[in-house]
């Protein structure tokens, strides 16, 4: 069991790394990218943009 | 990818090099090998598995993964070329595996157990992030041997430099890679993210034409921002 753990704990560490924030942003922007592009408009922009403000956000929170 | 898998190799190479030169070359490319043999089943095992799911899926989850990757990268890049985070430099980290080397205990004549298990987690974990960003590169593309072939390259390229120069790691300009790497990750995931999710981009591929520059723009201009806001102190760091 504790070795599932560690091994769910590296994977997590893998992917997530040291800024969970980020990997959800990434989540909830290609989530709403999917359903902009659902209801027919234009979502392309929706993922450009959600990179930029993640990465302030991101440099903003390590930077205090 | 190029450059992403040639990050990789360096800091393998880095790892591999302090444990041969100060214990044991044998039992370093020992681990190597093990590592290597380790890493073809692995992605032996993963590259089929990867062709059969949907294309728009795949998209979207190599998408997330390059852009969480790319964002961590571009983040920690903005971060030292800012000078609000040491530059990571390669002489120092090699030096302090070396360090590290000759202080533990060497096990008898016989098998070096730290050379091996050192080279082998080392090359394995650099390896798997080659291997991950082949298979996802490759994927994508529908072309994992190509990438193949450029990961290929690339750490073998890597390994021909160190093998040239040995301990003088801190010439290759790791910082200038990492951010070049974080800027195309950051791109290519949102390229094929906003692609898997459903998105239509104008003027097709060539909108990366647009975005890699765009992103590097913003990268460029964050480093700037940070420094203003960070005062003189932080700029006087190196950058």
């Amino acid at each position: 069991m504790s070795r599932l753990v560690r091994a769910a704990h590296a994977v997590w560490e893998f992917v997530v790394g040291d800024d969970p924030m980020t990997a959800l942003g990434v989540v909830i922007a290609l989530g709403a990218t999917a359903l902009i592009a659902g209801a027919g408009a234009a979502a392309w922009w929706v993922m450009p943009l959600a990179a930029v403000a993640l990465l302030a956000l991101s440099l903003r929170r390590a930077a205090r | 990818m190029f450059l992403a898998c040639a990050v990789e190799a360096v800091e393998a190479l880095t790892i591999v090099l302090a444990v041969g030169i100060t214990r044991s070359w044998r039992w370093a490319l020992t681990g190597v090998a093990a590592a290597t043999a380790a890493l073809a089943v692995i992605v032996a095992a993963l590259g089929p598995a990867l062709d059969a799911i949907p294309i728009n899926a795949l998209r979207v989850v190599v998408g997330a993964l390059l852009l969480v990757f790319g964002l961590q990268w571009l983040r920690k890049a903005v971060l030292r070329a800012s000078g609000l985070k040491a530059q990571r430099d390669e002489i120092k980290a090699f030096a302090a595996e070396t360090d590290a080397a000759r202080g533990a205990a060497v096990a008898g004549d016989g098998f070096d157990g730290y050379a091996f298990t050192i080279a082998f987690k080392g090359v394995l974990l650099e390896g798997l992030e080659v291997a991950f960003i082949v298979l996802t590169f490759g994927s994508s593309q529908h072309d994992i041997g190509l990438a193949a072939i450029a990961a290929g390259v690339a750490v073998a390229a890597v390994i021909l430099a160190g093998l040239a120069v040995r301990a003088p790691l801190g010439r290759v300009p790791e910082n200038n890679m990492k951010f070049a790497v974080g800027v195309m990750l950051t791109s290519f995931g949102v390229f094929w993210g906003a692609e898997g999710a459903g998105a239509s981009w104008p003027g097709g591929d060539a909108a990366l034409l647009v975005l890699v520059p765009g992103v590097l723009l913003v990268a460029l201009g964050l480093v700037q921002w940070l420094r203003r806001a960070s005062g003189p102190a932080a700029v006087g760091r190196p950058a």
